[in-house]
């Protein structure tokens, strides 16, 4: 469920899918940034999300690497907080957005944060994104958050960073692409090829355990 | 297509047809001289037409019902009301006020039952100088009790519409009565004692305002109004410069929804935000916690010509402000169905604890996310909703043999954890499946059709759903779990040039919803979804539904050839389901919609008045002639233009229910499938 990779029928490339989640208070460009990665599109008068929605996305990191996402975009709302934990549960990845132009949405991201580290997969490569940049390229003094204070932020709690602009697309696929390069290609590539063939390769520390020694299929 | 004057309404098809005698009283006898004022129900006629009916509308309204116990000191009457004095009393030249004074006689002396529309109707007119509350849905005439906190004087400005007045207010008894209708959606098993209550039809004493009065409720201005209803109210500027500007655009609305807790705080308003609109906020709490002091429970006041509607639902108070002259059953119909959206985003047990920990709770926060709903409801209902009026559901219409198909292949591929299967085709249902032992409810439905058709929350993901929700039909103390996925009706999108809009202007998009009480199901109801797709796909049945989508409704000369029929509804009861034709070619515009809807409101009103056994009612105005007709099995109404004779009315009512008849296991889903 979690994350597969496998050899494709050229020899030396590499296919893996990873299980993807983004989080952060409500408004602040969640469900845009994926509308950006996945479709290249952006609404300026977007309804927010219901529920939760699920996504997938593929790109080629080089010639020999395609990665897929599996990205659920949650709806930031309280009363579904208590579905959060499904969402996050196998997730390889997560971006926490908050709205560079709202300095509680910040406050939001960090508990996001220290919720995943708590309870997310050990592994869980987090990327904070501080959305909406072009708000502030217009209007600096919109901005409430400095590019200083959330890079330091990140660079403490172990994140990667970048200012994004689902509206312009500045850093979007930047972000993306950074993750699926810092997500573990070879070592989940050596374990996949010899778990099950089956999917859902599971990436939580107590899983290695279950995975008996499959057939290596290369 | 001349008038048939005074013919009845026999055809020569028939006993069970429209041959009923009370069908030839209720409706007005015409002459010669009613065709003078006869206009050819086209756009630009109709609006022109409407004005001078408009003004006597208001005035109608304004005026109606007086009780006998009050006294009425007799005044003068308001200039205003020379209209309806003149064309009402003293001159028969209008076919509008012609058809009410000579229709009422003859009601008074064959129906009986209708007696008290006869009464609210002739003293209409004895007094035009007095504002009272209308009268049109009252269910009993104000009891004493009520009557000695009978009104609240000079409430100024309560609609803003007519600055200076004073509004005399005074609630009803509350003896709302469950009508006869007991509805439960492809439910064999359902007893009465689970059916819905948004979906009970509450009968009215009285329901009917003259069914021409909500026809033409525009006059030009506010024809022009209502192409602005649904503009955005902008925010108050800082220095309140606007406000006045704000204000005047927020009275112009011709409907408002307002939600405020008990204890007086705003949840939803429709129009405008909240510091704007407080004062009228606070007015409204204030007369309605007047009643609740007085024990008493203050159900609904016109004001200005708008009817307000309050309903009381535990720790909320939902207002509608109508001009559009909805009865206070239907608006109630469409309140409730708002509260069903907020137990739907919250659960009953949730919302009732979050009032008796904090009496002053701000909902809002909860409720966060469910604004769109609330809006997309209240819009549908401001532009007329078929589903709505008629509380039923609309199918796709596939032969029965490819239905079948379709819901056995949804049994087939159904997994474990699957509580309902549903396929639903741009707002109509093409299939279902459930547990033998649960129906579905149609008010669930409606919410979640508003949700994937109507809202845009949820389709402009673009992806795959999951959403957690409340079906308070179904159980209204938890949450479900509904997966939705959407397959394009049109392979390469929209090469058609529709540009994935239908008539309605839903998208042309197939839903597939699969619904579970198990909130870690997703990746099982995806599994399904997977295969059900690729199984419908091969065995043909996704071209069937694509190809039906494409096709849209047939028109109502598809169906009847050569008929004077512009549109109908044609309601089964037992299944709850409805259908209609095409709004093509007449009714496209969304004005002329909400003018079909109109009528179509004024008509279910009098054939729902309590106590008005009509079972044919006919309505003859300048812009149309119009018939319900109501058994036990059905509901019709249907609408021609005003050249149509009622014989040849009559006829084509008959060649739809034949049709409909031949065409019942296509145009409904009867029994469903269940497992
Ligand atoms: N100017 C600007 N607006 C954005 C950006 N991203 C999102 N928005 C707007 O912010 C609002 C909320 O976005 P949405 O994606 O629904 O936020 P979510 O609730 O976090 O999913 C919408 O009106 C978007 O159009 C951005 O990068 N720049
Ligand atoms: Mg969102």
């Amino acid at each position: 469920m979690s994350s597969r990779v496998s050899t494709g029928a050229r020899p030396g490339a590499r296919f893996a899918q990873f299980k993807l989640v983004l989080l952060g208070e409500s408004a602040v460009g969640k469900s845009s940034l994926v509308l950006r990665f996945v479709k290249d599109q952006f609404d300026d008068y977007r309804e927010s999300t219901i529920g939760a929605a699920f996504l997938t996305q593929t790109i080629s990191l080089d010639d020999a690497t395609t990665v897929k996402f599996e990205i659920w975009d949650t709806a930031g709302q309280e009363r579904y907080k208590s579905l959060a934990p499904m969402y996050y549960r196998n997730a390889n990845c997560a971006v926490v957005v908050y709205d560079i132009t709202q300095a509680s949405s910040l406050d939001k991201a960090k508990s996001w944060v220290k919720e995943l580290q708590r309870q997310a997969n050990e592994n869980i490569i987090i990327a904070l994104a501080g959305n909406k940049s072009d708000l502030v390229a217009e209007h600096p003094d919109k901005r409430a958050i400095t590019t200083a204070d959330a890079e330091a932020y990140a660079r403490e709690a172990g994140l990667l960073f970048f200012e994004t602009s689902a509206k312009t697309a500045e850093n979007v696929r930047e972000l993306f692409t950074a993750i699926a390069r810092k997500l573990p290609l070879e070592q989940a590539g050596n374990r996949g090829m010899r778990a099950n063939p089956r999917q859902g390769v599971d990436l939580r520390p107590e899983a290695p355990g279950t995975q008996g020694g499959g057939a290596c299929n290369c | 297509m001349g008038h048939d004057g005074e013919d009845s309404l026999a055809t020569s098809e028939g006993g069970e047809e429209l041959a009923n005698d009370r069908s030839k009283a209720t409706s007005p006898p015409r002459d010669g001289e009613d065709e003078s004022t006869i206009r050819v129900l086209k756009e630009e006629g109709a609006e022109t037409s409407s004005k001078v009916e408009s003004s006597t509308i208001s005035q109608a309204r304004f005026q109606s019902l007086e009780t006998e116990q009050e006294y009425r000191p007799p005044l003068p009457p308001r200039p205003t009301n020379v209209n309806l004095l003149r064309e009402g009393s003293y001159s028969p030249k209008s076919s509008l006020q012609r058809s009410r004074k000579t229709s009422r006689p003859q009601l008074l002396s064959t129906a009986t039952t209708a007696l008290s529309r006869t009464d609210i109707h002739t003293q209409s007119y004895q007094d035009g100088s007095r504002e009272t509350f209308d009268a049109s849905a009252q269910t009993t005439p104000p009891s004493k009790a009520t009557a000695a906190f009978g009104s609240i004087k000079r409430i100024k400005d309560l609609s803003g519409s007519e600055g200076g007045d004073s509004a005399s207010v005074k609630s009803y008894a509350p003896s709302l009565e469950t009508g006869g209708d007991v509805e439960s959606l492809l439910g064999e098993v359902l007893g009465a004692s689970q059916e819905s209550p948004a979906w009970r039809l509450h009968s009215t004493q009285n329901g009917a305002l003259n069914p021409f009065d909500s026809v033409a409720y525009e006059d030009d201005e506010a024809t022009v109004d209502f192409y602005r209803e649904f503009d955005e109210i902008g925010a108050v500027a800082a220095d309140g410069e606007n406000e006045e500007q704000l204000l005047n655009q927020w009275k112009s609305k011709r409907k408002h929804f307002l939600i405020l807790s008990s204890a007086g705080k705003p949840i939803y308003n429709r129009h405008g935000d909240d510091n704007l609109i407080s004062g009228y906020i606070g007015i409204i709490q204030t007369i309605i916690s007047f009643y609740e002091g007085a024990h008493d429970q203050l159900k609904g006041f016109t004001a200005a010509g708008a009817r307000f509607v309050v309903m009381s639902q535990g720790p909320l108070y939902l207002v509608a402000i109508s001009k559009l002259g909805e009865n206070d059953l239907q608006l109630r119909v469409q309140l409730e169905a708002l509260y069903m959206q907020i137990l739907s985003t919250l659960t009953l047990p949730n919302l009732t604890h979050m009032f008796s920990n904090r009496p002053s709770t701000d909902l809002r926060r909860p409720l966060q996310g469910t604004e769109p709903l609330l809006s997309a409801l209240a819009d549908t209902f401001t532009r007329g909703s078929p589903p709505t009026l008629l509380s039923a559901l609309e199918c796709l219409k596939v032969r029965k043999t490819h239905r079948q198909v379709i819901n056995d292949t949804l049994l087939r591929t159904r997994c474990e954890t699957l509580l309902y299967g549903l396929i639903v085709a741009s707002g109509r249902l093409v299939s279902v499946v459930r547990p033998r032992k649960h129906s579905l409810h149609p008010s669930d439905l409606q919410l979640i059709f508003n949700m994937l058709f109507e809202a845009r929350g949820v389709k402009a993901g673009g992806g795959e759903n999951w959403i957690p929700l409340c079906l308070p039909g179904f159980n209204k103390n938890g949450y479900l779990y509904m997966y939705v996925s959407f397959v394009s009706a049109y392979e390469s999108g929209g090469e058609e040039g529709r540009e994935g809009q239908n008539e309605t202007g839903k998208p042309d998009d197939i839903a597939i919803l699969l619904i579970s009480a198990n909130k870690e199901s997703f990746y099982d109801l995806r599994k399904m979804r997977d295969s059900l797709v690729e199984e419908l796909e091969a065995n043909g049945s996704m071209a069937i539904i694509k190809s039906a989508v494409r096709r849209g409704r047939p028109t109502a000369t598809d169906i009847v050839p050569g008929t004077v029929l512009r549109h109908f509804l044609y309601k089964s009861r037992a299944n709850v389901q409805f259908t209609m034709p095409s709004y093509e070619p007449s009714f496209t515009t969304l004005l002329a919609k909400r003018r079909l809807l109109s009528l179509y409101h004024a008509l279910h009103a009098s054939v729902h008045a309590k106590n008005a056994h009509l079972k044919v009612h006919h309505c003859i105005s300048r812009e149309s002639i119009s018939l319900a007709w109501v058994t036990p099995l059905f509901e019709l109404y249907c609408v021609a233009g005003p050249h149509a004779s009622r014989n040849a009315l009559a006829q084509s009512a008959n060649k739809v229910i034949q049709w409909v008849r031949r065409e019942e296991e296509r145009v409904f889903i009867i029994g469903g499938a269940v497992f």
